[in-house]
């Protein structure tokens, strides 16, 4: 093997395997220190898992989409949820919020700090989707349109048309949703100074249904007067986009939307549409209006009567897409209800924190001081190993706040501080099989070989089901569970990997010292303490029989006379030569160099 | 040490052996026993303190607290919203926690900052949430649909890898010990259930099993060299494999519960954290339970289920006979 650095003289074939197997283990640290060196320096990645709210402090809102009987929500539907709540929070000014989908139904929002009221009240709204027609439109008159966060300031007089001294009530009665009556000087004067960057946050561009509505189009670059909702996003029964086609249905090549009705809708569009193609400018076009603004103001070029009118214009397929979904969910199927908002202190998730972090470094010493305790120098085999598994941990965690957007919980923690102990019991079983195997009367590194294969048997068996648990847990479960379940599942990874490139190449290569293979006192793998059968010299002593549970001793015994053939083929140690250059596997085949 | 290891050498070569497979009356007696105590516990008691999630409510968390008198938690919700049911709990030894039924924004607001006055704290020290009452419902829901999933998933991986399903079934059994213990402990305590308890129960499912296949390796390692003219029965070879994995199971169990405790002790007791309190105590008893139940239970009912099977019993009683025949 290229990777392996033997030195000058050959070495025997566990060892070589030792090193390789280190090496490994060396190339996948390295490998995720420098993917997580890469990200912190070319990208957003950090050398700390980034914390989930209740350690870091923050808000955090679990919507529930509100199903009747027998209804459910698609997986598209919860995402447009999603996007439409981002888009929600991005005008509010809003940075760093976290908004995800949850289980089937729920949409987790997470902000950091204590967001005011205002944001929550957007968030917590219901997407509205309506058609109004168009009165009068202009270009936005604010430059800075980018700078929707700094807007927090309001100014209220711009906003409120009823503090306006201005004549706020039309002097003749409108008489359709077209009628320019609808603008009174109050309203013309709050559309004049209607600031878009304001309109999300100020709450301005909401007007009830039968009044007109001065508002922004999404990308704040036109300003509208709105006439009073002539049909309501419920009364669309589907929207889809699609290229299209001329009356030889042919197709032009361009991409447009198609929208279908219901039947209200259908009455509905019809006549607004009969009356918007009589008129001209501005008071031809139709504005479809989503939470407050206009996402889109098509122009009228002939009276639908079939309730199926074709949004066409400089579309794009993905723009096209957008728009389609937009009116499909942008009144949403169902409404949201709120299911729990928890707000954290920053200072309440740090003590959080701070216990978690205490209460593992306690536990950690108290495994360490019982592993040394029953196992010797051993116990630093263990201790080694969990350390050599915490580092790849925190990498791993690192890597997926970055890529995957993992956050550490409390429950997180405690999933790790959990894992602490399952992680040594990987070892426990393969320490105790190695001693059974000295017990047989094994040399130290036959019976690491022999342990090992019995062990890792075991380990996979046992480490597939706890990974089993972690993955049901961790699809179908939600929220806290979720997060505890996936440290649970990256630990068991994690342990797999420490306990076959890290533990057992440690004592592969133990096995060939002196302090481990002579047996010392204190190495944790005393033959004499272990009541090995080998005495030297394939000597072997007589096992003990009592008349008590004879069966199982007499099954002892002829293990241990399998174990005899066995070690009589390949243990040789003659008193005088040092046995890790004679003793080399208990396996048929020799060390080269025995 | 040396009398753990001394020990684990008579047992492993059968010098000592505890007879786990044999007793298995008396074991599944207790077993029996304690699951009807852990089930009237909670029935006599009152049924389970089920926590805020389950309830639903609004909640406000103080740090920092000069004091942690509780009277004036409600006096402080008294001055908002007055008559309102307060729950007032100390948090470590700095913090107050206040749950009340759930509160309208406005309110939510104005207790906060009373409870900020009133205990000397800045508004940022007052943690609020509020919770709808079908969330901890829902968590749960979701929770035992995973739970049901992987039972079912387990069990048949279980059969496949032993290639009996009566190791599953033994498994599935001692599962339910377990949890029915660790339920009743729980309701013992007097602790509230909250999601965390809940993850703390789905982690026992996964240790409980966890632990019963490394055992059970064994038991498959000890019973498939049982030949025709083996020398120990089935329930023999069984008891054998209990008692030579006997000191990784002591290990194991210490060594599990050690940091468990620690965060249970240290973590919620000395420093206040919830979350890792639930956890932990649901931890802690499964832990000690599921490393019992799998010595005690899950290898008597296995031992139990097969040694009645045509091959095994027939193996059996020629092991006898030529055992008895060996001391005439």
């Amino acid at each position: 093997m290229a990777l392996t650095t033997t030195g000058k003289k050959a070495r025997s074939t566990p060892v070589k395997k030792a090193w390789r197997s280190l090496i490994w283990l060396m190339v996948i640290i390295a490998g995720l220190t420098a993917t997580t060196a890469g990200g912190v320096l070319f990208s957003t990645a950090s050398w700390t898992p980034r914390l989930a709210l209740d350690l870091e402090g923050g808000t955090q809102i679990i919507l529930q989409a509100q199903l009747g009987e027998g209804e459910s929500i698609s997986t598209e539907q919860l995402n447009q949820a999603v996007s439409i709540i981002r888009q929600r929070i991005d005008a509010s000014g809003v940075s760093e919020a976290e908004i995800s989908t949850q289980g089937a139904q729920n949409v987790v929002v997470s902000l950091p700090g204590v967001p005011d009221q205002a944001t929550l009240d957007r968030i917590e709204s219901s997407a509205k989707l309506e058609f109004r027609p168009v009165l009068y439109t202009d270009a936005a008159s604010v430059a800075s349109v980018g700078e929707e966060g700094d807007a927090a300031s309001p100014s209220p007089e711009a906003s409120d048309p009823a503090a306006a001294p201005l004549e706020a009530t039309p002097s003749v009665s409108p008489t359709d949703a077209s009628d320019l009556n609808w603008i009174t000087p109050a309203l013309f004067d709050q559309f004049t100074n209607f600031d878009c960057a304001d309109s999300d946050t100020l709450g301005a561009n909401v007007a009830p249904v039968d009044q007109p509505l001065v508002t922004c189009d999404d990308t704040s670059t036109a300003k509208f007067i709105l006439g009073p909702v002539e049909v309501a996003g419920e009364n669309i029964s589907d929207a889809t986009n699609g290229l299209v086609t001329n009356a030889q249905g042919i197709s032009t090549g361009t991409w447009g939307v198609n929208i279908v009705f219901d039947g209200t809708g259908t009455d509905q569009f019809a006549a607004v549409t009969e009356r918007l193609f009589a008129l001209e400018g501005a008071q031809n076009q139709f504005a479809i209006v989503l939470d407050g603004r206009v996402i889109s103001a098509p122009t009228t070029n002939a009276v639908i009567t079939d309730g199926r009118p074709q949004i066409s214009g400089s579309f794009t397929q993905d723009s096209s897409k957008a728009l389609a979904d937009q009116l499909k969910f942008g009144a949403l199927p169902v409404g949201f209800e709120v299911l729990s908002r928890d707000t954290i202190s920053a200072t309440l998730g740090s003590n959080q924190l701070a216990s978690g972090v205490i209460a593992g470094l306690v536990g950690l010493g108290l495994v360490l001081v019982y592993s040394l305790f029953q196992y010797r120098l051993l116990g630093l085999v263990t201790m080694a190993s969990l350390v050599v598994a915490g580092v790849l941990t925190y990498l791993v965690l690192a890597l997926m706040s970055w890529r995957q957007g993992f956050r550490l919980s409390l429950a997180g923690v405690a999933g790790l501080i959990v894992a602490i102990g399952f992680t040594a019991d990987s070892f426990i079983v393969y320490f105790e099989r190695i001693r059974d195997e000295l017990r047989d009367g094994r040399s130290l590194p036959g019976a690491v070989e022999a342990g090992w294969k019995r062990a890792l048997r075991t380990i996979l068996a046992s480490k597939g089901i706890s990974l089993l648990s972690a993955v049901v847990l961790f699809v179908l479960a939600i929220g806290n569970v979720r997060g505890f379940a996936l440290t649970l599942g990256v630990t068991v990874i994690i342990d797999i990997i420490v306990v076959m490139l890290f533990t057992h190449p440690m004592l592969q290569l133990l096995a060939n010292t002196r302090f481990f293979a002579n047996g010392h006192k204190l190495s944790g793998l005393d033959p004499q303490a272990l009541g090995a059968i080998y005495r030297g010299r394939a000597q072997f002593r007589e096992p003990v029989r009592t008349a008590k549970g004879s069966g199982a001793s007499r099954e002892a015994a002829r293990r241990q006379t399998i174990a005899e053939r066995k070690a009589a083929g390949t243990i040789t140690a003659p008193a005088d030569t040092p046995p890790e250059k004679s003793v080399t596997s208990s396996a048929p085949s020799k060390g080269k160099d025995s | 040490m040396s009398n753990l290891t001394q020990f684990g050498n008579d047992l492993y070569t059968g010098k000592k052996s505890v007879n786990f497979v044999g007793r298995r009356k008396l074991w599944y007696t207790i077993a029996i026993v304690s699951m009807i105590i852990s089930i009237a516990i909670p029935v006599i008691g009152g049924g389970f303190n089920f926590g805020i999630e389950f309830r639903g409510g609004s909640q406000f968390q103080i740090t920092n607290t000069q004091t942690i008198e509780q009277d004036l938690a409600q006096e402080a919700v008294d001055e908002v919203v007055a008559g309102e049911v307060v729950r007032v709990t100390t948090v470590g030894d700095n913090g107050v926690r206040v749950q009340t039924d759930q509160l309208s924004d406005d309110e939510t607001r104005e207790v906060a900052s009373a409870l900020a006055a009133a205990y000397g704290v800045t508004e940022d020290d007052v943690a609020t949430s509020f919770v709808g009452p079908s969330w901890g419902a829902d968590i749960t829901d979701q929770a035992i649909r995973g739970l049901v999933v992987f039972l079912a998933l387990a069990a048949i991986v279980m059969a496949l890898y032993f290639r009996t399903w009566k190791m599953a079934l033994a498994a599935m059994l001692t599962l339910a010990h377990d949890l029915i213990l660790t339920a009743g402990v729980y309701a013992l305590a007097g602790f509230e259930v909250t999601p965390a308890a809940v993850i703390g129960f789905l982690t026992i499912l996964g240790f409980s099993l966890y632990d019963t296949v490394v055992v059970f390796d064994k038991i498959r390692e000890n019973t498939a060299e049982l030949g025709a003219d083996s020398r120990s029965t089935f329930a023999e070879a069984v008891n054998l494999a209990v008692n030579q994995t006997l000191v990784r199971s002591i290990n194991t169990g210490v060594v599990a519960a050690l940091p468990v405790a620690a965060i249970l002790f240290l973590g919620a007791f000395a420093l206040g954290a919830d979350t890792l309190r639930d956890i932990s105590l649901a931890l802690l008893v499964g832990i000690i339970v599921g490393t019992y139940s799998t010595v005690f239970i899950a290898a008597p009912i296995y031992a139990h289920l097969r040694e009645n099977e045509k091959d095994i019993s027939a193996r059996d009683r020629r092991t006898i006979a030529a055992r008895e025949a060996a001391v005439e």
